[in-house]
């Protein structure tokens, strides 16, 4: 991949996390994009837990950052010129995960073409040998997708997103 | 006491930081989660995260579970599948789970969320979840 690709993939992955206000209220964090894969991250906070006796995080901050982590994956799967709507989110819960730990996102793109992508992704929180949870999702390019990808490319264009 | 779980569940520090409100009447229970700008995921359609919705369904899953039948504690997620049917836009969203079995340890569930119209679902979630009766005999 050439620099200035890997920059705009960077950039893309930057706008879909630092600019999605939930991303940014649970904490997500960008490791790395390629094309058709993503890895986020989502640090370890007490105000996530979901069952107070046990300090472990709640399933559904896990579901958040699946969803994310799948849908970067399944936007740079498409190129990264459109925006794909998820469809559906299956999740495999494995094991409960670790208290004080980070918990790993790592999603890849398996096939994207035409209006259609697939994704399966890993949560872990340090041995991706013992996932926390997996999960598939499959994505499509909708009509309202698209409107919103247009309104994206206009604000970047622009230098404002707000 | 069901009301102890319930109150368990909505008090957790991630399920009070979402805002997730239940309107529990006797085993029914709907639950609302009041809109709020931190709640959106993507701030150009702007529609709610997909992530914040299937963790709402989750929790109004539990919930319903909770007031199904008595429990020792909460119901732990084994798999949930969420389907998104329209992009939910930056409003209030509410749920109602129906309880399709409920047995000695594993519950199946099916939950259904909407915004302005009831008869529009934006998402729907079904899942297993394992659970942990009350014994009839065990102090309430």
């Amino acid at each position: 991949m050439t620099p200035e690709r890997q920059k705009f993939l960077n950039d893309l992955a930057s706008l879909l996390v630092d600019g999605s206000p939930h991303a940014v209220a649970l904490g997500f964090k960008v490791d790395s994009v390629g094309e058709g894969d993503a890895r986020m991250r989502l640090p370890y906070r007490e105000d996530l837990v979901g069952d107070p006796e046990t300090g472990v995080i709640h399933g559904g901050a896990v579901t958040a950052l699946l969803d994310h982590v799948c849908g970067l994956a399944a936007f740079t799967g498409f190129g990264g010129e459109d925006a794909p709507a998820t469809l559906d989110l299956r999740i495999d819960y494995m094991r409960p995960a670790e208290p004080g730990q980070d918990i790993i996102a790592e999603a890849v793109s398996l096939r994207s073409r035409g209006l259609v992508c697939f994704v399966r992704a890993t949560a872990h929180d340090g041995n991706t040998d013992e996932p926390v949870a997996l999960a598939q999702a499959a994505f499509m390019i909708t009509n309202a997708s698209k409107a919103a990808q247009e309104r994206a490319q206009r604000a970047l264009r622009e230098g404002d997103l707000a | 006491m069901s009301e102890t779980l319930i109150k368990t569940l909505l008090d957790a520090p991630y399920v009070s930081g979402l805002g997730v409100e239940f309107d529990h009447r006797g085993d029914e229970l709907t639950g609302c989660l009041p809109f709020r700008d931190d709640l959106v995921g993507n701030p150009l359609i702007p529609a709610l995260h997909g992530g914040a919705v299937g963790a709402f369904l989750e929790i109004v899953a539990t919930g319903s579970l909770i007031v199904a039948q008595p429990l020792d504690r909460l119901p732990k997620p084994i798999d949930i599948a969420i389907d998104y049917l329209r992009p939910a836009r930056a409003a209030d969203v509410f749920a109602r789970a129906q309880v399709a079995r409920s047995g000695r340890r594993v519950a199946n569930v099916r939950v259904e969320a909407w915004q302005g119209r009831r008869g529009a679902p934006v998402a729907t979630l079904h899942g297993h979840f394992l659970i942990t009766p009350k014994r009839e005999n065990s102090p309430a």
